[in-house]
């Protein structure tokens, strides 16, 4: 097998035994990156120079302790970097190169990581496309027509093209789960506050959580391990103490009781999605699971009210972009406000700029009860519903977006159409729970993503459900067939009839 | 006609954190322009705030001194406007949840005691600064300022008089100085101040039309902008015209209120709650800790000082008005017994020569003690009450021991008595038309040989022992 197919716990034991060098592995993804990065436009920018140094660091030092020493890794362009260009995919950030680090990046830097580049997003992780990046749009690698999903789709489209080992992304109403989703791959949106969000640019603070995106669910669990815990610098973040998460890697689910909520496979939802998800649960059944369906009362609100609070803490955390101290500044204006208009008016896309129009709109005095207030009610109602489900259930059981991955330009003209794609994943967010997509089946070529949703904290349960239910399946061992590589190299097998029943054990 | 004036203040004052708000950078004034900065306070991509406790601590402070409830529950929200001066472009302020709210000040007016009471006191962050280069087409900004902690005091509009305005001031400053939480020096911005002022018919319940006064620089602007806005106020309604609610400015030098915008042109702020800080539980027992180790507020200082020292009111408060002031004297009588001595050195001298050279009670160059220690030369005789005033001036100028300047200048008293005799015979001798006039009744006249002893002995005489001694000699 080719060495960038490799997962972080299969690259680790390699490293460790010394079988294959940082350097090599390091070198074999910018190969990869190199052979079809044309197709797939996953990264913004790559560092290739700052990689190769530090694999070299890492060999000379000889300590593979922790699984992620060593590991190419690829963070979404919203995570700062010290020294390497952060872009958001903004024409205003287009030259920005923060002088400080994300936690994030502080933390996987400690591990030794290698970071390969910066991958591509929805213009500041507003979409669920990646179309919304002010450079280019991403590609699906299991279909170069279709969308990664987004806003994490570099990341997502990167881990399934196996241009990283793995990946981060930044998930505020589904931007890890549902391109993590669309490419096949692993996708967890932690708890809100389990992982720091000091040096994540920020979409809608309320709402963001940093996670990781994985080419399985044990290298999920090792890469929680290393991003998660308290941090001083983000007071949101939680003071609760990290378990080892890869000790929840046990292929039981017996005695769990599981909640199928009815809102998840209603209208619009699918009819292979649906299908899909439902054999999910009878897998999880045939392990000694019990499975109930559920209801959710207030989930039809919570995307509504996601576009009011999202928007509005939008509006005010991009108020900074005025071309004043940094980023991109328009070159000719009359006065300040000027040059504040024409700064924003070229920096922003359209899409951000309807979002801060709509949070402008709805924090606007006189308008403030009837928008914002009200869908913070309908946040709290949310919440409300999941934890009367968690009194009973272990964990829920739901489609993580309504369909497969979407033509590039299918939904470009209509936003509401565009923002249906988040109705499964919107109400994790505004309840601040952890939720993990898994590929589950296909439609087609296209991979379908299962969430799974858990109490607030306790990931160990998910990521055990999900263990199980990939142990017990093949869905994860597919693979896309990226037409360049079949080209290059005669070793990659493109699966041309992937059959959905093929991976569900007897 | 008469009109009644209504006044609400709202002040902001810097708070004496070492380090800003949200971030570890110092708050030192001063300093070269964008040297105490940090991506933080900058408002960089995807950077976070994270409260300072002392910040918090302070606004408590602040609160219990200003007789507030605490709040039990309180929490951030942002103030959103675009300006260069605010890199965020929003300023974490609270909103409907403030630390502090229903207290009072008390101020004395015409011999009367008057509440004012304080609306709310918020925590928030402090802005940068523009400055404008004279003949340049652009500012600069300088944003070591920007997230120094400021508490903004909101009273309610109980005052009835540019004069109270005044008063209520100059206390409010003052409690904020006893508990050392600002230094509240205008002419450095760590206290500012924004009125709003409306009159009414006598009687009348219902507010008038209020205008907001801004660019204040000192209290006596403040006061002269309120005498010269209820005027202006008085005139247009004489005048049949209608005020409009507006924000106006105030201009020192034409000392003269001018429109700066109105009620249309107002911002909508867009407050909402800050979701990168969670919300702030203000413990009780921490509450009660900081209420308990509240030191001695101006007011119960004055009590005091008219209980135990036995000072007149008028005293105690002149005294008390200042921490800084009330410090010293404190100082000072901890080294010396007779605190109306003090009082009367303090006040009269001291002060006198602290208003003349335009100073403050922190740049005077001696020390308590010293001002002790030149009371008991006087009490031992080592040197006259009018000498004394002498060494004051000196040591107020050069900061030196009384005892240094006394030989420098060579003012010790002549307390010999045989020295004293000597220039008494010769004073005796020299004016026989007194000496006369003495043993004809005049007691004025041993007044005049008194003068000339002392003339003879540039003052340094013991001023008791001429006495006797001229008497003694003149029979």
């Amino acid at each position: 097998m080719e060495i960038y197919r490799l997962t972080i716990h299969e690259a680790h034991e390699l490293l460790k035994k010394r079988e294959i060098s940082c350097e090599e592995l390091t070198k074999a993804l910018f190969d990869r990156i190199k052979s079809v990065d044309e197709k797939i436009r996953a990264y913004i920018t790559l560092d290739e120079e700052g990689a190769l140094q530090k694999s070299r660091e890492v060999d000379k030092r000889k300590d593979f302790t922790n699984p992620l020493t060593g590991v190419p890794v690829a963070i979404k362009d919203n995570i700062c970097t010290e020294g390497l260009k952060t872009t958001c995919a903004s024409k205003i950030l287009e030259n920005f190169i923060p002088p400080y680090d994300a936690t994030l990046s502080v933390r996987l830097k400690s591990r030794d990581a290698v970071i390969l580049g910066k991958t591509n997003m929805d213009e500041f992780a507003m979409g669920s496309s990646t179309e919304n990046s002010a450079f280019f749009a991403t590609r699906n690698p299991w279909d170069t027509t279709r969308v990664p999903g987004g806003s994490s789709g570099g990341s997502a489209a990167a881990v399934a093209a196996d241009e990283c080992i793995f990946a981060i992304g930044s998930d505020t109403g589904g931007s890890i789960r549902q391109p993590a989703g669309y490419c096949g791959v692993v996708g967890m949106k932690p708890t809100y506050g389990r992982v720091s969000r000091y040096g994540l640019v920020a979409y809608a603070s309320s709402l963001d959580q940093i996670g990781p995106i994985t080419k399985d669910v044990t290298d999920c669990a090792m890469v929680l391990n290393a991003i998660a815990g308290r941090d001083i610098m983000d007071s949101t973040s939680a003071d609760i103490p990290v378990p080892d998460y890869t000790l929840s890697l046990k292929p039981d689910v017996s005695g769990m009781k599981i909640g199928i909520p009815r809102e998840y496979f209603g209208e619009g939802i699918d009819a292979e999605v649906r299908e899909a998800v439902l054999n999910a649960a009878k897998v999880f059944e045939k392990m000694g699971a019990s499975c109930e369906e559920i209801s959710l009362p207030h989930t039809e609100y919570a995307l509504w009210a996601y576009y009011i609070i999202a928007p509005a803490e939008a509006s005010s955390n991009l108020a900074r972009y005025d071309g004043i101290r940094y980023g991109v500044r328009a070159k000719d204006y009359e006065d300040l406000i000027d040059l504040y208009k024409k700064t924003r008016s070229e920096g922003f896309g359209a899409e951000v700029k309807r979002r801060i129009m709509l949070g402008t709109y709805a924090l606007s005095s006189g308008y403030y009860d009837a928008y914002y207030l009200k869908a913070q009610k309908v946040r709290t109602l949310v919440k409300r519903d999941f934890d009367q489900a968690f009194k009973k259930y272990d964990f829920i059981l739901c489609p993580t977006a309504p369909t497969v991955a979407f033509k590039i330009g299918e939904n470009t003209d209509d936003p509401l159409k565009m923002y249906m794609n988040d109705v499964c994943t919107i109400p994790v967010n505004m309840a601040g729970l952890p939720g993990i997509s898994l590929p589950c089946g296909f439609s087609g070529n296209m991979p379908i993503g299962l969430q799974i949703i858990g109490r607030p904290f306790d990931e160990p349960t998910i990521l055990q459900a999900a263990y199980a239910f990939e142990q017990a399946t093949e869905y994860h061992l597919k693979k896309p067939c990226i037409d360049s590589d079949t080209a290059s190299s005669g070793e990659q097998k493109c699966d041309k009839e992937p059959d959905a029943g093929k991976g569900v054990i007897a | 006609m008469n009109y009644e004036t209504v006044i609400g203040l709202e002040v902001h004052v810097e708070l004496l954190t070492k380090s800003k708000v949200f971030c570890g950078c110092s708050t030192e004034f001063g300093g070269e322009p964008n040297t105490h900065c940090c991506p933080i306070c900058l408002g960089m991509p995807g950077v976070l705030p994270v409260t300072n406790k002392k910040a918090v601590e302070y606004a408590i402070k602040a609160g219990l001194a200003l007789n507030c409830e605490i709040a039990a529950y309180s929490k951030f929200d942002r103030k959103n406007y675009f300006y260069p001066d605010l890199p965020k472009a929003y300023q974490i302020s609270q909103y409907d949840l403030p630390i502090a709210r229903n207290g009072y000040i008390e101020i004395e007016v015409d011999g009367k005691t008057r509440r004012i009471g304080i609306t709310r006191v918020h925590l928030e962050e402090d802005a940068g600064k523009l400055i404008h280069e004279e003949g340049k087409n652009n500012s600069l900004v300088d944003l070591n300022r920007t997230g120094v902690p400021l508490i903004e005091i909101v009273s309610e509009p109980d005052i009835r008089s540019p004069e109270e305005a005044w008063l209520y001031l100059n206390k409010l400053k003052s409690i904020l100085q006893y508990i050392e939480v600002s230094d509240c020096k205008m002419e450095e911005g760590s206290l500012r101040c924004d009125v709003n002022i409306s009159i009414r018919r006598e009687g009348v319940d219902k507010f008038g039309t209020k205008v907001e006064i801004k660019n204040l620089g000192s209290f006596k602007a403040v006061r002269r902008s309120l005498e010269y806005e209820e005027k202006r106020q008085r005139e247009v309604i004489e005048e049949g015209g209608e005020l409009i609610q507006e924000t106006r400015r105030w201009d020192e030098v034409r000392g003269v209120t001018v429109s700066m915008r109105n009620k249309e042109e107002a911002h909508d702020y867009r407050y909402f709650p800050e979701p990168d800080l969670v919300p702030m539980v203000l413990d009780k027992d921490w509450i009660a800790e900081i209420k308990a180790n509240l030191p001695e507020l101006p007011d119960a200082r004055k009590e005091r000082y008219v209980k135990e020292f036995g000072l007149p009111a008028y005293d105690a408060g002149v005294l008390t008005s200042s921490k800084a002031l009330s410090d010293f004297y404190e100082e000072c009588i901890s080294h010396y017994h007779d605190p109306k001595v003090v009082s009367n050195w303090v006040m009269v001298e001291m002060m006198g020569l602290l208003n003349e050279k335009g100073m403050e009670v922190e740049q005077i160059k001696f020390k308590p003690e010293q001002l002790a220690a030149m009371l008991r030369m006087m009490d031992q005789g080592t040197i006259s009450g009018k000498i004394a005033k002498e060494v004051f001036r000196d040591m107020f100028e050069t900061g030196e021991d009384p005892e240094v300047i006394v030989k420098r200048k060579g003012l010790v008293q002549i307390s010999d008595e045989k020295e004293l005799e000597r220039i008494a015979t010769k004073v005796i001798e020299q004016n026989q038309k007194s000496v006369q006039d003495y043993k004809n009744g005049k007691q004025k006249a041993l007044g005049f040989l008194v003068g000339q002893m002392m003339k003879e002995t540039r003052g340094k005489a013991n001023p008791q022992m001429v006495n006797e001694i001229l008497k003694k000699l003149l029979g």
